[in-house]
């Protein structure tokens, strides 16, 4: 099973199960991981599932599209690492991903 | 807290109302209620990724049945409720005993407006709520059925735009001169209208149905000028009313919602309501509201569930909604009744645009094609209730914060 972890803003890191084929924010819905709000269920549409991609990951995912790049923008403290983890879709090669949470969302 | 807290309903409002209670640190008793006897599930796929088949029930879900467990939630679902008791605290419900409650949360959501025409009954006439809903469309779907869809809103392009990409041959009638005329701006309209032509639905707008035909299940939607739409399926989509029949009966104060204060409190002092089935306050509108959005539902939800702590927050938010047709993004965030004018930023014909709503200087709303940049911008100007000069918020290339 492809695992990915979760850090919280006090550096505090969780590790989950992440099916693949679903997305990144589903992964941290189902877990209950605190600050993945996605008030939006994935639609693009409310940038509360913010993540912080870590640094030997970012290039390794499929970059952002203008619509997530325009959400991102106005984010709560937007980093060049930012990603909305609903617009992640899990692969095994994303097996061992690591993200920071932000200490809030939009 | 000390006691139980119940919440009815195991919609958006409900899920989150649990979630705030377990992370408010809230320990004792808590009782999920719902009518359906499916876990709590996001109701906005249904039109769109559900109906497609690209989206499994199971993705629905806000959590596994397993979250609930850790945070010993009891799920009694597949039970109606049949009467709440005030006086006694308690919640009577359809093969199930009697509940008892020290608070209780209503997030009964709202229903389907029904067609009350002749035929309205007739099998293949289908509305689109729930997943039991969704369901039944889909398993009448299929390659070539021709569909017609009474209601140009949110959930009549939605589903029109799905059934498009099922293979269905397509129809929208509207009774206004335009679509989606309640929320957003005519040139706003006029795209969408544009854009579910290009993909070979016939738009009819100025029209009324007057009957639906057929024998043994629907054949044609018969307009009052007398014109009929040969129909396989028909899909109504015209609005939806909020839920209060159970709030009513309790002796709870209702108007077009049920009537609670700027905390999410009923008339009952032990009792708070959340989402779609509420009419609230908004002291930043100076108006009562109801609104039929996850947004909405969501922030009502957590709002109630840290009052009914012992909490004293004002629900006071900014709404906003959202409309997924073909691969066409809808952001509005405010409202606009009071604006004074409207200005349009960019060029359709782009593709990506938005429309900003003024009362004076200030924003009151704005509605975004495929245009996040905009919309977030807004989400935080509207907020902040930010003075913009409108004729510098005209030129696209002036970022929208920036247009002072």
């Amino acid at each position: 099973m492809t695992k990915v972890r979760f850090r919280d803003a006090d550096g505090r890191e969780r590790e989950v199960e992440a099916p693949v084929g679903i997305s990144l924010m589903e992964v941290a819905r189902q877990h209950g991981v605190v600050g993945i709000v996605a008030q939006c269920g994935g639609a693009c549409a409310c940038a509360t599932c913010h993540v912080y991609v870590d640094p030997e990951w970012t290039q390794r995912l499929p970059p952002a599209e203008d619509m997530e790049l325009g959400m991102l923008e106005s984010a709560w403290e937007p980093r060049d690492n930012s990603r909305l983890s609903c617009q992640i879709t899990m692969t095994a090669e994303l097996d061992g991903l690591r993200v920071t949470v932000p200490a809030e969302q939009a | 807290m000390n006691g139980t807290i119940v919440i009815i309903g195991g919609g958006q409002a409900g899920a989150q109302a649990v979630d705030t209670l377990r992370r408010e640190a809230y320990t004792q008793r808590l009782i999920l209620i719902g009518a359906e006897p499916e876990l709590p599930y996001q109701r906005p796929p249904l039109s769109k990724k559900f109906l497609s088949g690209e989206l499994a029930r199971e993705r629905l879900w806000f959590r596994h049945r397993g979250f609930y467990d850790e945070h010993r939630v009891e799920l009694v679902l597949g039970k109606s409720v049949t009467g709440i008791d005030p006086d006694a605290r308690s919640i009577a419900l359809e093969d199930h005993p009697l509940l008892r409650y020290d608070r209780l949360l209503l997030c009964l959501g709202s229903s389907s407006r029904r067609l009350a025409c002749e035929g309205a009954d007739l099998a293949g006439v289908h509305y689109l709520r729930d997943l039991r809903d969704a369901c039944a469309l889909q398993s009448e779907i299929r390659p070539g059925a021709r569909v017609v869809i009474v209601g140009g809103g949110y959930i009549g392009l939605e589903t029109a735009a799905t059934c498009v990409k099922l293979g269905c041959s397509v129809k929208v009638l509207e009774m206004a001169d335009r679509l989606m005329n309640r929320v957003v701006a005519p040139v706003v309209s006029t795209f969408f209208a544009a854009e579910h032509a290009k993909h070979g639905i016939g738009i009819v707008l100025d029209t009324r149905v007057a009957a639906l035909a057929g024998r043994d299940r629907v054949e044609s939607v018969v307009c009052a000028d007398g014109t009929v739409h040969t129909a396989d399926i028909v899909v109504v989509g015209v609005g939806a009313e909020a839920r209060t029949d159970l709030a009513r009966d309790a002796g709870l104060a209702c108007d077009n919602g049920i009537v609670v204060d700027e905390f999410c409190r009923t008339s009952d002092a032990a009792i708070y309501a959340a989402g779609d089935c509420t009419n609230h306050p908004s002291p930043r509108y100076g108006r009562r509201l109801r609104l039929e959005s996850v947004d909405n539902a969501f922030e009502q939800a957590k709002t109630a569930a840290q009052n009914m702590l012992g909490g004293s927050v004002v629900h006071d938010r900014v709404p906003w909604f959202w409309s997924d047709q073909f691969d066409n993004k809808l952001l509005i965030v405010g409202l606009q009744q009071g604006a004074d004018r409207t200005v349009v930023r960019g060029d359709p014909a782009d593709r990506s645009f938005s429309v900003c709503h003024f009362a004076g200087r200030e924003l009151l709303a704005l509605e975004a094609v495929n245009h996040s940049k905009d919309y977030m911008a807004a989400r935080k100007l509207i907020a902040e209730r930010a003075r913009l000069d409108p004729d510098r918020a005209q030129d696209p290339s002036v970022p929208l914060r920036e247009a002072t």
